[in-house]
């Protein structure tokens, strides 16, 4: 009951806090700020009690637990409200709560300058609750409809500055992307309910596992069609082009909703369902990631925007989550979105304190030389380098191993073998990155005369860059594998630190292998390059991957032209036929004979007399004479 | 000559159109209204024929309120008039289209 209660709590503060500040507050800088942080603060604590009574009390005292509310009755069709708290849900909730707290405590310093301070926080406290609001979601359509809101919110955020046409656009493109892959998961839900008539979890998750064949023919259809929403929350290919732009936004967003917790939704969403997903879609799913992740990979190697290039290696390590989740590992898939959480979070706001020292400079070949002026930001962001790359100890590592682990056991070489080369990728991008904001001689004056940020951005820095560390040693996988599959038992934790190597030595191995050359290929080419050495090697290919080998314009030139030139037809349709021909009929023939009519009404009382006499004329020979 | 019901009806129905004529076709206010009167009378005359003829007294019943009726409308009506004629200086029917948008 009191972990009910407690639950709803977590839910419903950023909400109240999101709704205080719209309606009171906003003229109150500091303390829309601080009921927003307080909010989210509040929530983490409570998660943080609520995750100590589960792990501390006896182990399997109560692995799934869910309250619910009749929300609405149509016909036969019944929908609760209710909150699904299990591990899994209980893990996300520390990620949303814990990561999004750590960046709403930077933001208060990040924004500080901003007009729109309050209405910035009532922002992210909104985008909290909804992503709340997905992970406790215990049916499909309140996670749909939490899914939606999280849109919004990320819309608003995305188009913060949106007296930016840049920012604006980039507003519009996230969401109408994330509308088209939603309209294949409502597709997706309407088939599951269709087929099992029930949208709950557990309910279908029961169901299937009765009787596995419930979905008949359309088991993979609906699979794919779920795998669409979280295609475009998660920012798969095709529908990939919207994560980059949405970079326009204030970097604590990009940090928060485009690297640590919006775009795991996907991730989670297929984790949460995956009873729903027969052997062909997690097929198709797997390569969808794998192909991700490669792709987005190559064009972060020739990205010059520092967000950018974070922006394109969340896509690639979304890719990898998703690739986990085709291979039937959610446990590696959700140990990697948690880490990822962690590193990302940190990178971006890393990258955020950078941009802030130098007046809103983003191009990484404008910069140099911070390591002697940033000491903090530049120790926490190549913590953060590590982990992504997956340097041992580091989370990263584990995570990304974790991944790979799971290619070779399920035999699937192709996947292990690319999965291996992006990481060699994501080493060489991250530390051509690195190499040229951080290490060698200032390229501008503004690198020149950059200092460290205040202490309430570096404290979150710090913090996170400290789980980026310790993320695969403490037992997160640990708390996955008990929710995803109960026969695996926990192991101590020295063993755990060498586990990649006992468990899975080849892939490991393999792993570093491909780290180490793409650290030393960055190192090589970066070191003390005073402009970008790649194009002239690599020609065509590194100018295909610097205009994200034309993924924009190849859309432009098909989809969105071809919405366009549909868009004329009706347009003219609707301008022609209806407004001219039909309307204008209409209103021209009642405006004709109105005018006609009016020439009766002359005023004179003999006219009236005359037509009343015609009147009774006319009824006496209707009703006599004929 | 025997005078029979269609006399008194052929009478009625001249005397109405009479009326009828002058109020649609007549100017003056005073005349229309007179007209009016007219036309009242000839339906009167219709009554008491068809009451002499049918040997039923209602038809005459009847006249006798329309007269008394008659006389209190005269009374308003013309009573309209003089205001209107006073207010206006004017009783013809072409000056007053006010009703007229």
């Amino acid at each position: 009951m009191i972990y009910a209660l407690l639950t709803w709590l977590i839910l419903f503060l950023p909400l109240f806090a999101a709704a205080g500040i719209t309606l009171f507050t906003l003229r109150w800088r500091t303390l829309s700020a601080l009921l927003s942080i307080g909010a989210i603060v509040i929530g983490f604590i409570l998660t943080v009690a609520l995750t100590l009574s589960v792990h501390l009390g006896t182990p399997n005292y109560w692995t799934s637990t869910e309250s619910i509310t009749n929300w609405l009755t149509i016909g036969n069709l019944s929908v609760d409200f209710g909150l699904k708290l299990d591990r899994l849900s209980l893990m996300m909730m520390l990620i949303v709560t814990g990561v999004g707290g750590a960046i709403h405590i930077y933001s208060f310093g990040y924004m500080h300058a901003d007009r729109g301070f309050s209405r910035f926080f009532a922002c992210l406290s909104l985008f909290t609750f909804s992503m709340l609001g997905i992970v406790l979601a215990n049916n499909f359509l309140m996670m749909f409809i939490f899914w939606e809101l999280v849109g919004v919110s990320s819309y608003l955020l995305i188009g913060f500055w949106y007296e930016k046409p840049s920012a604006a656009d980039a507003a519009k493109k996230a969401f109408f992307t994330n509308r088209l892959g939603d309209f294949g998961f409502l597709l997706g839900i309407l088939v599951a309910w269709s087929m099992l008539h029930s949208l709950s979890f557990t309910t279908l998750q029961q169901t299937l596992a009765a009787n596995p064949a419930a979905l008949g023919t359309a088991a993979s259809i609906a699979g794919l069609l779920i795998f669409c929403g979280a295609m475009g929350k998660s920012a798969q290919f095709p529908l990939h082009v919207w994560l980059p732009d949405a970079m326009e936004g204030p970097t604590p967003v990009s940090a928060l909703i485009h690297a640590a917790t919006m775009v795991a939704a996907g991730v989670y969403m297929l984790c949460r369902t995956l009873f729903l997903f027969n052997a062909t879609a997690l097929h198709i799913i797997a390569y969808i990631g794998v192909f991700t992740a490669l792709l987005a990979a190559l064009i972060a190697v020739q990205q010059n925007d520092i967000k950018r290039i974070l922006a394109y290696s969340t896509l690639s390590q979304l890719g990898y989550m998703v690739m986990a989740v085709g291979l039937a590992g959610p446990t590696p898939a959700m140990f990697h979105l948690t880490t990822h959480a962690f590193f990302k979070a940190l990178l971006f706001l890393g990258a955020g304190s950078v941009i802030h020292a130098l007046n809103e400079e983003q191009d990484i070949w404008k910069m140099g030389g911070l390591c002697k002026k940033m000491g903090i930001t530049f120790w926490t962001f190549l913590v953060g380098t590590l982990a992504l790359s997956g340097v041992p100890p580091f989370s990263g590592f584990y995570s990304k191993d974790s991944i790979l682990a799971q290619a070779l056991e399920q035999k699937n070489y192709p996947l292990f073998t690319l999965g291996a080369a992006v990481a060699g990728l994501t080493t060489f991008y991250m530390f051509r990155l690195f190499y040229v904001a951080f290490v060698g001689k200032p390229r501008t004056e503004a690198a020149g005369h950059a200092h460290e940020s205040p202490a309430v951005m570096t404290g979150p820095l710090i913090v996170l860059a400290v789980f980026a560390v310790i993320g695969g040693i403490i037992p997160i996988s640990e708390i996955y594998l008990s929710q995803f599959d109960a026969q695996k038992s926990a192991i101590p934790l020295v063993q755990r630190i060498i586990e990649p190597f006992t468990a899975s030595p080849v892939g490991a191995l393999i792993g570093i292998a491909f780290v180490a050359v793409g650290f030393l290929a960055a190192r090589i080419l970066y070191q003390n390059a005073a402009t970008d050495p790649l194009p002239a090697k690599l020609g065509g290919l590194a100018t295909a991957m610097k205009n994200r080998f034309y993924f924009d314009e190849i859309y432009e030139a098909t989809f969105i032209r071809a919405h366009d030139s549909i868009a004329a037809v009706f347009d003219f349709i609707d301008r022609w036929v209806v407004d001219w021909f039909c309307l204008g009929l209409v209103r021209g023939g009642t405006d004709f004979s109105g005018r006609a009519l009016r020439l009766m009404q002359t005023g004179n009382l003999q006219t009236y007399a005359f037509l009343f006499v015609l009147g009774v004329a006319a009824v006496l020979w209707f009703v006599l004479g004929r | 000559m025997h005078v029979g019901l269609e006399h008194y009806l052929a009478v009625s129905a001249l005397l109405f159109c009479l009326g009828l004529l002058g109020v649609v076709l007549r100017r003056n206010l005073l005349v229309m209204y007179m007209s009016l009167e007219l036309m009242l009378n000839a339906a009167n005359l219709v009554l008491v024929a068809f009451s002499r003829f049918n040997h039923n007294l209602n038809g005459q019943v009847l006249v006798f309120f329309i007269i008394t009726v008659a006389a209190a409308e005269v009374a308003v009506g013309l009573a309209l008039i003089v205001a209107l004629c006073r207010k206006r200086q004017t009783a013809h029917v072409e000056d007053l289209t006010t009703m007229k948008l």
